[in-house]
C-alpha cells in the first residue's frame, strides 16, 4: 500500500520541478518588486502594491481563468508568443509553473520586502563613502543583508506552489505526466472509483512534504540569519 | 591642501550657513553644541547631503558648486568617513570590512600599507571575526581602518567616540593620536567634547546655530572669553604647548617650560626637550594679589589681567598673561570686587591642577 505507482512518482517529481522552476523564475521579479516597494515613493506605488498582492486574495480559479484568456493559443498575446517564439503555456508544465509562480509571488515579495525594510540605511551610506556605486552596493550590501528574507520567501513560495490546485487545473488542465501535480493527482484519485488507497497514499506524501518544507525553512532561516549577522 | 567649505542649507526651522577655510595641517576640529550643524557640515563635505547653495573645494578639486551645477557623488570624492556608530558591514569579516573600500579605490594604498594600518590600529587578532563579536572600541578601530585604507585625501570623523563609555574612549584616543602622527591624511574631527578637541586637534572651527562663530589655533580659541558660552565654562581653560625642561626623580616631578614661565607637574614619561600640550582649566586657577608663600601649590605664576568677562550669574572669567602664556581663571564676581581686579592689575595665578597630553611620537620616552 505504501509503494508509489509510477504515475504517482511522476506526479511527485513533476510537482517538485514545477515548484522549483516557479520559485526561481519569480525570484528576480520578486526582488525587484520588493526593492521598489520598500525603497521608493512614486505615483502608482499603491497600485503596484495591490497588483502584487492580488493573487493572495483572488480565488486561484480566477487567476487560472485570467491566464487562460490572456495566454491561451487563441488569445492575442498567447497566439503571438506561440507563433513568434514557439512558446506555449496552455496544457504544458511550463504553464503550470507560471501559474504557481504568479499565485505564490506575494509570499516572496512580502518576505523580501520585510528584510529590506529592516536594513540600516546607514550601512548602505557607508558603502557609498567607500566607493561603491548603486549596483555594486545592491549586490554586495543590500542583497546579502536581505538574504534571510529571500530564503524564507522562497521556501514559503515553494511549499505553497506544491499545493497549488485551482490556478493550475483551470489554466493548463490535468494532463498526466505534464500538468498533473500532486494535488491534481489526489483529486483524480478521489474522483476515480476505488482510488481511495491511492488518494490516502498521496495525502500522506503531501503531509510529509509539507513537514519537511517547514523543517527545512526553519533550519535555513537560522543558518542564514547567523551568516548575515556574522 | 586647503579645504574651503561654504554652503547654506535649510532644514525645518534651521538655516545653516557655514563657511570656513582651515589650513589642512593635522586635525581640524569641528566643535559646537548639539544641533550646531557639525554633522550637517561633514555630511555636506562627504556628499551625503546636497546643500541648496554652496561651494566646497578641497585642494584643487571642486566637490560642490551649485552655481555651476557641480556635485561630485560621495563615492568619487576620495573622502573617508568614520561614522559615530561605526556602521560596519555585519555580513563580512573584519578583514573584508577593512578591504571593502581598498578594493574599490582608484588611489588605494599599496598592499604593505594594509598591514601597517592593521598594526597601527591593533586589529591583527580580530581579522577573522564578524562585527557582532567586537566591542564598541574595536568596532571604532575597524571603522577607522576601513576609511583609511581607501587612501582618502581627507578623513572625516563624526564623533567617533560619542557612543563609547569613558574607558573605551581612553582606549581609542591613543590610536587617534598615533594616526595623527603617522598618517599624512588631513582629518576633520567632529566633537562636542572640548576634552577630545584640545587633546587631538591643531585647529578648531567653532560652530553654533548653523554658523561659524570662530576658527583658529586651539590655544587662541580656548582663551577667547567671548566663546566661553560655547566652549563650555566648566571644562574651559587655557591650552598651552610646552617643552619638557627636566625631571626631578626624587619627588617624581617634571618641569615644563612655557613661554616665559615654568610649570611643575607629576613626572611624565616624555624625554627632555619633547613637546607636550597642557590644559589648565579655568576653575583650577586661583587669583591672588600677593605671592602666597605658605601654600601647597607648586605652580604660582606672576601674571597680568588682560580681560574680564562677567556672567549673568555669580561668576566671571578672567584672562591673564604670565609673560607670553595665556591663562584663564574662573572666579566669583564678588572676589573681583573685593580684590579690585581690573584689566592691567598685576596678580599671581595659583594653579591647582594641570592636565598634560603628549604631542607626537617624539614625546614618548
Amino acid at each position: 500500500m505504501w509503494t508509489l505507482s509510477e504515475a504517482e512518482l511522476t506526479a511527485l517529481l513533476l510537482s517538485l520541478r514545477i515548484s522549483a522552476v516557479a520559485v526561481l523564475a519569480a525570484l528576480p521579479f520578486a526582488v525587484a518588486a520588493a526593492f521598489v516597494l520598500a525603497r521608493y515613493r512614486f505615483p502608482g506605488r499603491a497600485l503596484l502594491d495591490v497588483l502584487v498582492h492580488m493573487p493572495l486574495v483572488l480565488p486561484p480559479v480566477v487567476m487560472g481563468y485570467l491566464l487562460l484568456i490572456t495566454l491561451g493559443t487563441r488569445a492575442p498575446l498567447g497566439a503571438f508568443l506561440h507563433e513568434t517564439f514557439g512558446i506555449r503555456f496552455v496544457f504544458s508544465w511550463t504553464g503550470a509553473a507560471l501559474a504557481a509562480a504568479i499565485v505564490t509571488f506575494p509570499f516572496q515579495v512580502r518576505a523580501i520586502r520585510l528584510s529590506l525594510e529592516v536594513i540600516d540605511s546607514g550601512i548602505e551610506t557607508a558603502s557609498e563613502t567607500l566607493g561603491a556605486g548603486p549596483i555594486d552596493r545592491f549586490f554586495t550590501i543590500t542583497l546579502p543583508l536581505a538574504l534571510p528574507g529571500l530564503v524564507a520567501g522562497a521556501i514559503t513560495a515553494f511549499a505553497a506552489s506544491l499545493g497549488e490546485f485551482g490556478a493550475i487545473i483551470t489554466f493548463v488542465s490535468n494532463i498526466p505526466g505534464e500538468t498533473r501535480t500532486l494535488p491534481l493527482a489526489i483529486y483524480t484519485a478521489i474522483q476515480t472509483p476505488g482510488g481511495e488507497t491511492a488518494a490516502a497514499r498521496l495525502v500522506v506524501l503531501s503531509i510529509c512534504l509539507a513537514l519537511a518544507g517547514l523543517l527545512l525553512s526553519e533550519i535555513a532561516a537560522r543558518r542564514i540569519r547567523a551568516m548575515a549577522e556574522g | 591642501m586647503s579645504i574651503t567649505v561654504s554652503f547654506r542649507h535649510r532644514f525645518a526651522g534651521f538655516d545653516l550657513d557655514v563657511e570656513f577655510e582651515p589650513s589642512s595641517r593635522g586635525i581640524v576640529a569641528l566643535f559646537g553644541p548639539s544641533g550646531a550643524g557639525k554633522s550637517t557640515t561633514v555630511n555636506a563635505i562627504a556628499g551625503l547631503l546636497r546643500p541648496a547653495q554652496g561651494r566646497i573645494v578641497f585642494g584643487d578639486r571642486v566637490l560642490l558648486d551649485t552655481d555651476r551645477g557641480i556635485f561630485v557623488p560621495p563615492r568619487k570624492r576620495r573622502i573617508g568617513y568614520v561614522f559615530q556608530d561605526a556602521r560596519l558591514f555585519p555580513h563580512m569579516s573584519v578583514r573584508d570590512n577593512l578591504l571593502y573600500g581598498w578594493r574599490r579605490s582608484a588611489n588605494r594604498p599599496p598592499k604593505q600599507e594594509i598591514d601597517r594600518v592593521i598594526g597601527l590600529l591593533g586589529l591583527d587578532t580580530l581579522l577573522q571575526r564578524r562585527p557582532r563579536f567586537l566591542s564598541g572600541g574595536e568596532k571604532s578601530r575597524v571603522a577607522l581602518g576601513r576609511a583609511l585604507l581607501c587612501g582618502p585625501d581627507l578623513l572625516l570623523l563624526d564623533e567617533p567616540l560619542a557612543n563609547l563609555d569613558q574607558a573605551r574612549r581612553n582606549e581609542i584616543l591613543p590610536y587617534l593620536e598615533r594616526l595623527r602622527e603617522e598618517m599624512t591624511v588631513p582629518m576633520v574631527y567632529v566633537s562636542h567634547s572640548i576634552d577630545e578637541v584640545t587633546r587631538l586637534s591643531d585647529t578648531i572651527v567653532v560652530l553654533n546655530g548653523g554658523k561659524v562663530v570662530a576658527a583658529g589655533e586651539v590655544g587662541d580659541i580656548m582663551t577667547r572669553l567671548d566663546l566661553f558660552p560655547i566652549t563650555g565654562r566648566f571644562e574651559a581653560g587655557a591650552v598651552i604647548d610646552a617643552t619638557v625642561a627636566g625631571h626631578d626623580g626624587e619627588f617624581g616631578l617634571t618641569t615644563l617650560a612655557v613661554d616665559g614661565a615654568r610649570l611643575v607637574v607629576p613626572e611624565l614619561s616624555a624625554r627632555e626637550g619633547s613637546q607636550v600640550r597642557v590644559r589648565i582649566r579655568a576653575r583650577d586657577v586661583i587669583i591672588a594679589l600677593s605671592a602666597p608663600v605658605d601654600t601647597s601649590a607648586n605652580n604660582i605664576l606672576p601674571a597680568t589681567i588682560t580681560d574680564i568677562r562677567f556672567d549673568p550669574g555669580p561668576y566671571a572669567d578672567v584672562l591673564l598673561h604670565a609673560a607670553g602664556t595665556p591663562l584663564l581663571a574662573r572666579v566669583t564676581r564678588s572676589s573681583i570686587a573685593r580684590l579690585g581686579l581690573a584689566s592691567g592689575t598685576a596678580v599671581f595665578a595659583v594653579i591647582k591642577a594641570i592636565n598634560v597630553e603628549p604631542r607626537g611620537r617624539s614625546g614618548q620616552r
